[in-house]
């Protein structure tokens, strides 16, 4: 036992020797978390609308302070021509406008109803799509409630009622891009540490000679890997905890489900990425390869399929299959489930166990890979 | 393995094979038995990719031999190879050590790695590690080349080894610290240490009690530095002239020059058995028939360098 803790202690000098890498470790995810937080969101702000109406209507007036008020718009002036705005919105100056037709008000009322033109600047089509929906949304919200309210205040209440759609957006009403990119980033940074760090650090051992040495010694050889893989477990267990942190205090995501389960499906999910880690290090011998292949084979799928970036439902049919081998797919959508929808834990049953199974196979496999000889 | 026999020889060489590809020339290809004694300092020297670093990592049970077998201290290498990892030391050719560690904490872990305090050996490694003690605080990576080796010295002596293994422990490293280190190796000989080690420069091998020497996998002598000399018997003379490289083709041309090659400052040729030239009547043919200046030759003493490039042949 005391060569054990020889070995882990020799681990955690490694580690804290090496202040670089660890500044990049603990560094790295609070980057990625206040980037993906705040900086690159697929939310919409600060877009610029602008108004071209044919008359001043108070009507119009008071939808423009509304659209104005909202957090996403802001609302720039009114324009007198479509050259005018044409002009505006080619030189950047306003992403959006409202056209509103000659008497708009008064046709509102008539049979054939009043309308309304959204025009955007689509250069960005992800964007300009949003910010249709959006403003769409607000002007049926305002002539829905304030006007009908206006209206039967008048007694001038249409007679018919119109078919308005309802759209609720469930467990992220305010379509906040983090609640999507916090597992992802989990699932992507725990992966890096634990697979990577531990693949690299065994594998630098070979590459130096010292492994050589090791092996020449009574530890067993299977004691060396372990020791490798408890310090690394600790790192990932604190950045584990930093990202929740920063996804809480900072990201303002709410923990809906249970604490202790989404802790323990991670814990689960770290074993498993270090035994990918000392996996890929039984099978190669110099670090360019071990980070090559950590990178390749295990980051970038882990990017691709696991649903993080691209729905894997609108995937063709082989590629579906292929994300269902992929670790971090079952983690992400196991802590989404539980942390985003705050599912019961008997729902999320299915991703633990698959989790689990997929850690004890490559758990034997690294085992029965390992060999404590050089040849 | 008779027990009395083991006790006087810790390392029993038994024919051992190696190769690592199907079609190339295997490795290591022992046809004898090797017995090297208690107490023994074994060299085997050879040019790189002779094969040595794949005997000591056979002898070390890193590598499985393909046939043959070894013994240390009476265990056979195949099935006991994690009772021989107890006894051993070993020290590879590119052992680095652990350079962001201080020289300390790398002779702490490598003690506790085998379960040992520093201070229980410390009179094994005393001679060697008080040179370092200055220096115990600076990281191992900041070590000259020669304090590495004492460090890594030092480190497979920690845990008592009755066998050490040190596969090219002076490579790379300046000539004073290579003489302090065979020094280190004479003491820890006189202690009763088995000790085997190889080495590229054929001087070191004259320090040893045997020299194998080994080229293409194979022992081609195996003798004491001495007997090597002796039994060299050939003829041997150093040639210089003032332009040593059109010297070396003129005297690879002539008839009566089996083998020559260059020796520190000069060039070294054996001249064929039988052959009635003297040392003047080579300097004569040098000067007359292919006009060198400043033609000097004159009899040579063999070393184990001499003898080394002469076995090739065979």
């Amino acid at each position: 036992m005391r060569e054990f803790f020889a070995f882990v202690r020799k681990e955690f000098l490694h580690i804290f020797r090496d202040k670089r890498t660890l500044l990049v470790l603990i560094g790295l995810p609070t980057a990625l978390i206040v980037l993906f937080g705040f900086a690159i969101s697929t939310e919409i702000r600060n877009v610029n609308v602008g108004l071209l109406s044919a008359d001043d209507d108070v009507y119009v007036t008071r939808l423009m302070e509304k659209i104005d008020r909202s957090e996403y718009f802001t609302y720039v002036g009114a324009f007198r021509s479509e050259a005018g705005l044409d002009e505006a919105m080619r030189r950047g100056q306003v992403d959006a406008a409202l056209i509103f037709g000659k008497d708009f008000m008064s046709s509102l009322y008539s049979p054939e109803g009043a309308d309304v033109a959204v025009v955007v600047d689509a250069v960005n089509p992800n964007n300009a799509s949003m910010e249709v929906m959006y403003l769409s949304g607000m002007i049926s919200d305002y002539f829905k409630d304030d006007i009908v309210s206006m209206a039967s205040y008048r007694q001038q209440m249409p007679a018919t009622g119109r078919l308005t759609p309802n759209l609720r957006m469930l467990y992220n009403p305010q379509l906040k891009s983090s609640y999507n990119f916090v597992p992802g980033i989990m699932g992507l940074i725990l992966m890096l540490i634990c697979a990577l760090m531990t693949s690299v650090s065994i594998v630098r051992e070979k590459e130096t000679g010292s492994m050589e040495v090791l092996l020449v010694s009574p530890v067993r050889p299977i004691n060396i890997v372990i020791a490798k893989m408890i310090p690394y477990f600790v790192v990932a267990c604190v950045v584990l905890v930093n990202i929740l942190l920063l996804t809480i205090f900072v990201l303002k995501v709410p923990v809906a489900g249970s604490f202790f389960w989404m802790i323990l499906v991670s814990v689960i999910y770290i074993i498993l990425s270090l035994g990918i880690g000392m996996l890929v290090s039984t099978l190669v011998r110099t670090q360019i390869i071990a980070t090559l292949i950590c990178g390749m084979i295990f980051l970038v799928p882990v990017m691709m399929f696991s649903g993080m970036l691209y729905p894997i439902e609108s995937m063709p049919e082989p590629l579906q299959w292929f994300a269902q081998i992929i670790p971090a797919k079952w983690f992400i959508e196991a802590i989404r489930k539980i942390m985003i929808e705050g599912t019961p834990v008997r729902y999320v049953t299915k991703e633990i166990l698959i989790l689990t199974a997929m850690a004890v196979v490559v758990f034997t496999a690294a085992v029965a890979k390992f060999n404590d000889k050089l040849d | 393995m008779a027990e009395s026999n083991s006790d006087r020889f810790p390392v029993v060489i038994d024919g051992l094979v190696k190769s690592y590809r199907k079609n190339a020339p295997p490795a290591v290809n022992l046809g004898e038995r090797v017995e090297i004694g208690r107490g023994e300092l074994f060299g085997i020297i050879g040019p790189d990719g002779a094969g040595k670093t794949t005997l000591f990592r056979m002898l070390a049970t890193l590598v499985t031999p393909d046939s043959g077998t070894a013994f240390i201290e009476g265990t056979d290498i195949r099935s006991g190879y994690r009772k021989i990892r107890t006894l051993l030391g070993y020290m590879p050719g590119r052992f680095s050590l652990y350079p962001d560690l201080s020289v300390r904490e790398n002779l702490d872990f490598f003690a506790s790695v085998f379960g040992k305090d520093i201070d229980e050996n410390y009179s094994l490694i005393g001679g060697i590690y008080d040179r370092l003690k200055p220096f115990e605080k600076r990281k191992a990576g900041k070590l000259s080349g020669g304090m590495k080796q004492k460090l890594a010295l030092c480190c497979s002596l920690i845990h008592s080894p009755s066998v050490l293994l040190l596969d090219e422990p002076t490579t790379g490293v300046d000539p004073s610290s290579r003489r302090e280190l065979w020094e280190n190796l004479a003491g820890l000989k006189e202690s009763g240490m088995t000790i085997i080690v190889s080495t590229a420069y054929m001087d070191e091998a004259d320090r040893c009690d045997r020299v194998a020497m080994m080229k293409s996998g194979r022992f081609l002598t195996i003798d004491s530095p001495e007997d090597i000399i002796s039994k060299f018997g050939k003829r041997l003379l150093a040639v210089r002239s003032d332009e040593m490289f059109r010297l070396l083709r003129d005297l690879r041309s002539m008839d009566t020059v089996s083998r020559c090659y260059t020796f520190g400052d000069s060039h070294h040729i054996v001249l064929k058995q039988g052959a009635g030239v003297t040392a003047g009547s080579i300097a004569r043919e040098l000067t007359e028939r292919f006009s060198h200046t400043g033609v000097e030759v004159r009899e040579a003493e063999a070393t184990l360098e001499d003898c080394y490039m002469n076995l090739e042949e065979k």
